[in-house]
C-alpha cells in the first residue's frame, strides 16, 4: 500500500532512530513512504492553544498537501500527538463547511484546498487495519517469544474515544496489546499504560512531570516487563531521555528500556537491533538485545556490535 | 429482566480495616442504571452500603463513581453498557472516584478535594462598575460563549482521574478551572485580569495542566474542562499579555515562533527558550543555564549514546524555503486579525446533526 507519510518533527530531531527504522520496516511491510516533505509541524496542541485558526490552517494545508499524493490510499503517521493534534483540527474542519471554507480561504493563495474526510492514521492502526494482524503474523521471522513488553500508548492516540475513533468494532486502545502478542511477545499488564507520560508540563512542572514518567516506569519494572514499546516519541522523550532524572525523583532506580513502535516490529522482522537503531536510545536496551542476540545467533543473522 | 453481576468495593475507613470487594447479583431490565443496581442491592442484601445520591436524573451530580475502571454518573450509566466495557465480559465493577479520599464505601469526600478547589478560584461574579440601575446589557455571544462551562453539575469525575492532581494534589483541577472560565468569558465580571494573573502565576494553576483529555473523557456533560483551560491559557497570553512565572506562556511562545521560522520544531532551542525567553539569545539568560545544568545527566547520556549528535542538536531542521514562506504567510494572516477566529462543536454542533434525521439516513445508505 502506498502512504502519505507524515514522520513528525521530533522523529527526525531527538529520536531519529523513530522515522530511521520506520523507513527500515515499511518495505517489509509492502508500506511504500511517500514523505510530506512540504508539511509542517501539528503544532503538538500548543498551536491551538496559542491559537485555534492558525493551527487548523496550518494542518488543513497539511491535509491538502497528503491528498495531493496520486495513489495513497491513506494518510500515516508515526506519532500519538501528531495524531491526536491533527485529529482535532480535522474534527473541527469536518463538521462545518462555513468553517472549512473559512479556512481553505489561508490555503487559497498557493492553490491549496482540503477536501473533508481524509484517512488518517497512526501506524499502530495501520498495522491492526490495513495491514491486518494474521498478514503480520505470517511475516514474523523472528518472534518475539518471552520478551515481556508493557505497552505505552500516550494520551493522543487513547482520548477522547469519540474523537479518535475508538469504539466496539475498532477498539484502538487494545491495538498495543493485540500487536506485542502477534509478534510472540508477552503483554504485561501495568497502571500507567494509558496515563500521561508527564512530557507537556516538563518546563512548567518538573517535579510533576518526571513523577509520572517515573512512576509508569517503576509500575512496568515491578511487573517484570523487559521493555515498554509506545507509538509517541514525545512519551519517548520522557520516558527513556529523561529516566536518568525520573529516578530519583520517585525514588526508584530504573533500568526500563522503552521501544518505538517500528522498532518492536522491526525486530519481530528478522531486523538487527542496530539497524533500528536500539544503540542510540539513552536506556541501555539490554534485556531486549540479550534476548534478540541469542535468537539472532540462532538464525545466523549478526547483532552488529553488541 | 436480566440477571447483572455487581463487584463493589467496599471500605471504611473508621474500622481501621482494608477495603474488600463484595459480589451481589441483581435482577433489573438492561436498560436500568448502575445506580439502581446498587440500590436493589443494598435494599435486598446489604442496607450497609454506602453511596450517594439523589436525582437519579443526571442533573445533581452526587452519584459519581468508577464504574469498571471509568468515571461517570452511576445514573447515567445503563446496565447494558456497563456489561459491555466488562473487563472480564461478565462482572461489573463500581470503586469510589479517585483523587479523593473515601468516606465509605462509595462515597467519596467531595469537601476535602472537589470543593476546597472550587472556593480556590472565587466562583461567583464580580460586578463591573458601574452597577447599572437595571440589568447588565451583554451580546448574546459571550454568553453563549459560557455555557458550556455552565453545564457542569458538579459531580467530580473529572476531578477523579486527572492525572496532574495524582501526581500534583495541589493541582487546581479540571473542574475548578472550567468553574474560572466561566467568569473569566463573562463580560460582566470585573476581575479578569485578576483571575488570570492569579491562576497563572499559580505553580498548580492552568499550566499545570498535563493535557492528558482525562476530564474531557470524563465528564457526562461535555464539560471539556482541558479545552475551557487552553482558553484561559490564550487569553492570559494572547489578551492580557501575562508572562508567569511558571514558563507558560514562554514555552508557548517559543514553540510557536519556532514553528514559524523553521516550520519544524527545533527542540534543541525550545528547552532553553522556554526557560530563558523566546528568542536565540534566551538560552543565555540565568534561569536556561540552571535549568541545563539540572538536565546535564539527561544531556550527557544522550550524546554518550549518540541520540542527539552535537551538530544534529544545534541545527534547526526546516522545511523548503518556498514552503516555509507560505506557513509564514498563514502565520501573518491569522496573526493580523483584530478577532479571534474559534470554532466550538460543543456549541456549533456539526452539519450533519443538521440534517433532517431522513436525508441523513439516506446519504449514509448512499
Ligand atoms: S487535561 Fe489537565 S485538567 Fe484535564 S484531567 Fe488532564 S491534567 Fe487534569
Ligand atoms: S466538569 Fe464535568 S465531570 Fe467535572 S465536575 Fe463538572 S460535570 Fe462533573
Ligand atoms: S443521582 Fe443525581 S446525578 Fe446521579
Amino acid at each position: 500500500m502506498k502512504v502519505a507519510y507524515w514522520p513528525g518533527c521530533v522523529s527526525r530531531g531527538f529520536t531519529p532512530e523513530l522515522h530511521g527504522s520506520m523507513e527500515k520496516v515499511a518495505p517489509l511491510l509492502d508500506i511504500e513512504l511517500v514523505p510530506l516533505d512540504r508539511a509542517c509541524c501539528t503544532g503538538a496542541g500548543v498551536i491551538a492553544e496559542h491559537s485555534q485558526e492558525l493551527a487548523d490552517s496550518l494542518n488543513a494545508r497539511t491535509f491538502a498537501l497528503a491528498q495531493q499524493v496520486a495513489g495513497a490510499d491513506l494518510m500515516m503517521n508515526i506519532c500519538s500527538t501528531c495524531q491526536g493534534a491533527q485529529g482535532e483540527c480535522q474534527e473541527r474542519l469536518d463538521a462545518s463547511a462555513e468553517y472549512r471554507a473559512h479556512i481553505n480561504e489561508n490555503l487559497a493563495p498557493e492553490g491549496l484546498e482540503y477536501q473533508a474526510g481524509i484517512a488518517n492514521k497512526n501506524f499502530l492502526w495501520v498495522l491492526v487495519e490495513e495491514i491486518g494482524l494474521d498478514n503480520l503474523k505470517s511475516m514474523v521471522k523472528r518472534p518475539l517469544t518471552d520478551l515481556r513488553v508493557g505497552p505505552f500508548y500516550g494520551c493522543y492516540i487513547v482520548r477522547p474515544t469519540d474523537r479518535l475513533g475508538i469504539n466496539a468494532e475498532n477498539p484502538r486502545d487494545t491495538y498495543l496489546e493485540q500487536v506485542i502478542e502477534t509478534l510472540g511477545g508477552t503483554t504485561v499488564e501495568y497502571a500507567g499504560s494509558q496515563k500521561c507520560c508527564g512530557f507537556p508540563v516538563i518546563t512548567m512542572n518538573k517535579q510533576a512531570s518526571l513523577k509520572q514518567a517515573g512512576t509508569h516506569l517503576a509500575d512496568a519494572q515491578d511487573a517484570d516487563a523487559d521493555c515498554l514499546v509506545t507509538p509517541c516519541p514525545l512519551c519517548h522523550l520522557n520516558l527513556d531521555l529523561q529516566q536518568p532524572l525520573a529516578g530519583p525523583v520517585v525514588g526508584r532506580s530504573l533500568q526500563m528500556p522503552v521501544l518505538h513502535l517500528p522498532q518492536l516490529v522491526g525486530l519481530a522482522l528478522g531486523l538487527s537491533p542496530k539497524e533500528l537503531g536500539l544503540n542510540k536510545h539513552v536506556v541501555k536496551p539490554t534485556a531486549v538485545v540479550d534476548w534478540s542476540t541469542s535468537v539472532v545467533g540462532a538464525v545466523g543473522a549478526g547483532a552488529g556490535g553488541w | 429482566m436480566a440477571e447483572f453481576k455487581l463487584k463493589l468495593r467496599r471500605y471504611n475507613p473508621e474500622t481501621g480495616e482494608a477495603p474488600y470487594w463484595q459480589e451481589h447479583t441483581v435482577e433489573l431490565e438492561p436498560h436500568r442504571s448502575v445506580l439502581e443496581a446498587i440500590l436493589q442491592a443494598k435494599n435486598n442484601e446489604d442496607g450497609s452500603i454506602g453511596v450517594r445520591c439523589s436525582c437519579k436524573a443526571a442533573i445533581c451530580g452526587s452519584c459519581g463513581v468508577r464504574v469498571n475502571g471509568k468515571p461517570g454518573l452511576a445514573c447515567h450509566t445503563h446496565l447494558d453498557a456497563a456489561l459491555a466495557s466488562a473487563k472480564d465480559g461478565e462482572t461489573i465493577v463500581v470503586e469510589p472516584m479517585g483523587n479523593m479520599p473515601v468516606i465509605k464505601d462509595l462515597i467519596v469526600d467531595m469537601d476535602a478535594v472537589h470543593w476546597k478547589k472550587i472556593q480556590r478560584v472565587t466562583p461567583w461574579l464580580v460586578n463591573r462598575e458601574p452597577v447599572p440601575e437595571r440589568e447588565y446589557i451583554v451580546p448574546r455571544e459571550s454568553m453563549v460563549d459560557v455555557t458550556q462551562s455552565m453545564a457542569c453539575i458538579q459531580c467530580g469525575a473529572c476531578v477523579s482521574d486527572c492525572l496532574s492532581m495524582e501526581v500534583d494534589p495541589l493541582f487546581i483541577g479540571p473542574a475548578a478551572l472550567a468553574k474560572s472560565y466561566r467568569f473569566v468569558g463573562d463580560p460582566r465580571d470585573d476581575m479578569q485580569q485578576v483571575r488570570l494573573k492569579d491562576l497563572s502565576e499559580d505553580p498548580h494553576g492552568i499550566y499545570d495542566c498535563t493535557h492528558c483529555f482525562k476530564c474531557i473523557e470524563a465528564c457526562p456533560k461535555g464539560v471539556a474542562p482541558m479545552s475551557q483551560i487552553m482558553r484561559l491559557r490564550r487569553i492570559a497570553g494572547n489578551d492580557h499579555h501575562i508572562v508567569d512565572r511558571n514558563n507558560g506562556d514562554r514555552h508557548e511562545r517559543a514553540f510557536v515562533s519556532l514553528i514559524r521560522d523553521h516550520g519544524l520544531l527545533w527542540e534543541a532551542e525550545l528547552l532553553p527558550r522556554s526557560y530563558g525567553g523566546d528568542s536565540w539569545f534566551g538560552k543565555f539568560h540565568p534561569h536556561a543555564g540552571k535549568e541545563l545544568l539540572s538536565s546535564l545527566p539527561a544531556i550527557t547520556k544522550a550524546l554518550l549514546r549518540g541520540k542527539v549528535t552535537p551538530m544534529g542538536a544545534l541545527k534547526p531542521h526546516d522545511i523548503p524555503a518556498k514552503d516555509l514562506e507560505q506557513v509564514q504567510r498563514i502565520y501573518k494572516t491569522v496573526e493580523e486579525r483584530e478577532e479571534r477566529v474559534e470554532f466550538n462543536l460543543y456549541i456549533s454542533g456539526k452539519d450533519e446533526d443538521l440534517l433532517p434525521s431522513s436525508t441523513a439516513t439516506e446519504e449514509a445508505s448512499a
